[in-house]
């Protein structure tokens, strides 16, 4: 808002009622926590004022900082921008990309150099596969939400079908990881047809609604179907991943005693890694080309607008098609690692947060930028597993906050939420917001996010 | 046959719950073309704030007589439950407006995520539980058939019938409905006549705050346990309501909700071992069919798009 005329008064009276608006909001919620008594199991009521006049000092002071900064004569705002991007932003545009590809090469190696073997093991597993899974998560589903503009909610469904298929092959058939990955991937892919086909024709937030639906509806019938899939409690010792046939155990016929090595778990953590990495290397070289084809222009062309898409003949279906079944087979892909690196899988890995999760990605990352989506991935799922080991961030919280037991990803969720609103308010075009067109006459000229009228089919 | 009857009821009330919140769907739909998916949890937001409001009068303040705690707890669950949709609309919806299509849904999609992670920080993840209240049983004889009914049922019906009709006259009979609905049929028109559009829209999301709110306060008084996650499968089903009754429609989603409540209860019934457990599965299912086959619903009108 930005009233010119306001004076200083009114921002005051502005301020005070969003302070009041913060009182109301958070009166029962904040005000009172409810504690389980240790020996009834009553509920019993906490009493915290305190938090509730911080919660109301911030908004006070917010408000205030917003009305001033709305009376101060407004910014010319700049222009669409369309041009070859030059100076700094240029360079690191250029740079960032292969430079961020050596770092994922060099990584481990940097790890095991600098920790050693048993050091390294922890940020190579629940850092580097960890975010590198979620990053090719993301570039599959910025194929479907990204590229083509479907929304799909119920993209962790594919990603469950991955993870099922290759552990119900392996335990009831014995097949080799090698083998059930492509076949892990068709059959995502194949549910992706069954279920894109009848859904592709509704608008799009119906689209999203029924995905999310198809979405519950699979992990629900894992739930209960426990002949099929074991039910709620999952299945377990699953085959681990082998190189050519060389299982990474401490034994005789082991990958280290193969080629001499003294036996170290992080071999096999390291294979692990490099597994991902290139599967998350294909996804991306995947989509690139694939951007460059008639097809991937079509997707674009379709995320743009519809019905001028289907006057210009465009089968839209197909197209709608096959970026649904192509996501769904990267999902099948990730799936079918996640549960070979697991050694677990249950249906609890499959909910919806996660669904939400990988959209918070995709949609953080600006819609359709590879590396706007990597970086996000790398921000979301490790920043806040490293705030989780800063010892004087918990003794901040535990000192001058009261929170004994200070686990920042408790705030994930909640951050995750906010974020994506944040977003879609301030900047809807993601952080990296400009697009580079696929196709053009004489030079290459990035596009500004807010010249393509995203979404009014 | 009496087990039947017993299993109507039953499905009844939860209809009316359902009803209730589908009603806060199809009026956001209505009016601004939105899936206001942070619903749900909206829904189970004011839950938590009725179930504390109770916990405050019963416990801190050590009322005792029950009608009146209610009466109490219904409205600040109401009030306050409003202040939150106010505040969401205000903040997260209304600055996209003009925004590219599926702007609002991802970022009601970000605030449901807010939503139930920030009470599960500020309540704690664990479910809370509350002592069963208006438990007394109330049996009825038809004859040879007895049906008994828990003095609440009758107490949640009583209340949605009540505030359905106060909310009816609302919409057909103030102005402030007749605002709504025209801002429902063309909100550029409704505004060059002189109608408060941005007001009309946050005045929608108020009440469709209050009647979540309402069946907030029933789902606490019926099942006596709410837990953060609670807002997910209710608001899907509502939705789902809301689309089965054709949404946009208000009769619709009232229809809608109570069909759901009762295919659910009556699912469970079905004696085959293992089809029970599929109750979630026939909802969803539902939702899937009735968008796929019949975008309409029951008593919606068709959509055409407009180039």
């Amino acid at each position: 808002m930005a009233e010119d005329a306001k004076g200083a008064g009114d921002a005051f009276k502005d301020a005070v009622f969003a302070a009041l608006v913060t009182l109301a909001l958070c009166t029962p919620i904040i005000m009172f926590r409810t504690e389980s008594d240790q020996n009834s199991g009553a509920l019993e009521l906490i009493f915290r004022p305190v938090t509730v006049l911080v919660f109301m000092a911030l908004a006070f002071v917010g408000r205030l900082v917003v009305a001033s900064a709305g009376a101060r004569p407004a910014r010319a705002k700049a222009a669409p921008s369309v041009g070859a991007p030059t100076g700094f932003r240029a360079f690191v545009g250029q740079v960032i990309g292969p430079l961020g590809l050596v770092f994922l090469l060099v990584y481990p190696a940097l790890l095991v150099w600098w920790l050693g073997p048993s050091g390294s093991l922890k940020w190579i597993d629940s850092y580097g596969i960890q975010i590198l899974i979620y990053v090719m998560l993301g570039w599959g589903l910025n194929i479907v939400v990204g590229l083509a503009g479907l929304l799909d909610l119920g993209y962790v469904a594919f990603y469950a079908v991955g993870a099922y298929a290759y552990t119900l092959l392996a335990t009831t058939y014995g097949l080799s990881f090698w083998i059930c990955l492509p076949i892990a991937g068709l059959l995502a892919a194949l549910w992706g047809m069954i279920l894109g086909f009848p859904v592709l024709r509704l608008r799009g937030d119906y689209l999203a609604i029924v995905t999310l639906a198809f979405g519950e509806i699979i992990r629900t019938v894992l739930i209960n179907w426990s002949a099929f899939s074991g039910g709620s409690a999952g299945i377990s010792s699953i085959p681990k991943i082998t190189f050519f046939g060389l299982r990474f155990a401490d034994a005789d016929d082991g990958f280290d005693t193969y080629f001499g090595l003294d036996y170290s778990p992080i071999h096999g953590k390291l294979f692990l890694y490099y597994v991902i990495l290139a599967l998350a290397l294909l996804t991306n070289f995947v989509t690139l080309r694939l951007r460059r084809l008639p097809i991937g222009r079509a997707w674009e062309a379709l995320r743009e607008d519809e019905i001028a898409c289907r006057s210009l003949g465009i089968n839209t279906t197909t197209t709608k098609l096959t970026a649904f079944a192509l996501g769904a087979f990267f999902a099948g892909l990730a799936g079918s690692f996640f549960a070979v690196r697991q050694g677990f899988v249950s249906p609890e890995s499959f909910t919806f947060n996660e669904s939400a999760t990988i959209l918070a990605i995709v949609v953080l990352g600006g819609m359709g930028s590879q590396i706007g989506v990597a970086l996000a991935a790398v921000a979301l799922v490790g920043g806040f597993e490293i705030l989780r080991e800063l010892d004087w961030l918990k003794a901040i919280m535990a000192n001058w906050f009261g929170v004994p037991d200070f686990d920042p990803t408790q705030y994930r969720g909640l951050l995750f939420g906010l974020a994506m609103v944040v977003m879609m308010v301030v900047r809807p075009r993601g952080f990296v917001s400009t697009r580079s067109p696929s196709i053009y006459l004489t030079r290459r000229t990035a596009v500004s996010g807010d010249l393509v009228k995203e979404g009014h089919g | 046959m009496d087990n039947l009857i017993q299993q109507l009821i039953n499905g009844l009330t939860l209809g009316s719950i359902y009803g209730l919140i589908a009603i806060g769907y199809t009026m956001v739909f209505g009016i601004i073309g939105m899936v206001n998916f942070a619903h749900g949890d909206v829904f189970m937001m004011s839950a938590f704030i009725a179930l504390i409001t109770f916990l405050f009068l019963t416990k801190t303040m050590g009322l005792g007589y029950l009608p009146f705690v209610l009466v109490v707890v219904l409205i600040a669950s109401m009030t306050l439950t409003s202040v939150w949709n106010w505040t969401i609309e205000r903040l997260a919806y209304r600055p996209l407006r003009g925004s590219f299509r599926l702007a609002p849904l991802i970022s009601a999609i970000g605030m449901s995520t807010f939503l139930s992670n920030f009470v599960q920080v500020a309540q704690g993840p664990r479910n809370k539980p509350i002592a069963p209240m208006f438990a007394e049983i109330v049996q009825f004889h038809f004859g040879e058939h007895t049906i008994s009914m828990q003095y609440r049922q009758i107490v949640i019906m009583a209340v949605t019938v009540v505030l359905l009709v106060v909310f009816w006259y609302l919409v057909q009979r103030t102005n402030l409905g007749r605002a709504q609905r025209a801002c429902e049929q063309d909100r550029k028109m409704a505004a060059l006549i002189g109608v408060d559009v941005d007001r009309t829209i946050s005045i929608t999301f108020i009440i469709g705050a209050a009647l979540a709110a309402v069946a907030g306060s029933m789902y606490v008084l019926q099942y006596g346990v709410v837990s953060f996650s609670d807002g997910f499968l209710p608001g899907v089903k509502a939705f789902t309501a809301a689309v089965l009754g054709g949404i946009g429609s208000l009769p619709g989603a009232v229809l809608g909700g109570l069909m759901i409540g009762l295919i659910e209860t009556l699912w469970q019934m079905i004696p085959t071992p293992g089809v029970p457990e599929y109750k979630d599965v026939a909802a969803f299912s539902i939702l899937a069919i009735t968008l796929i086959f019949m975008p309409s619903g029951l008593l919606g009108r068709p959509e055409i798009e407009k180039v």
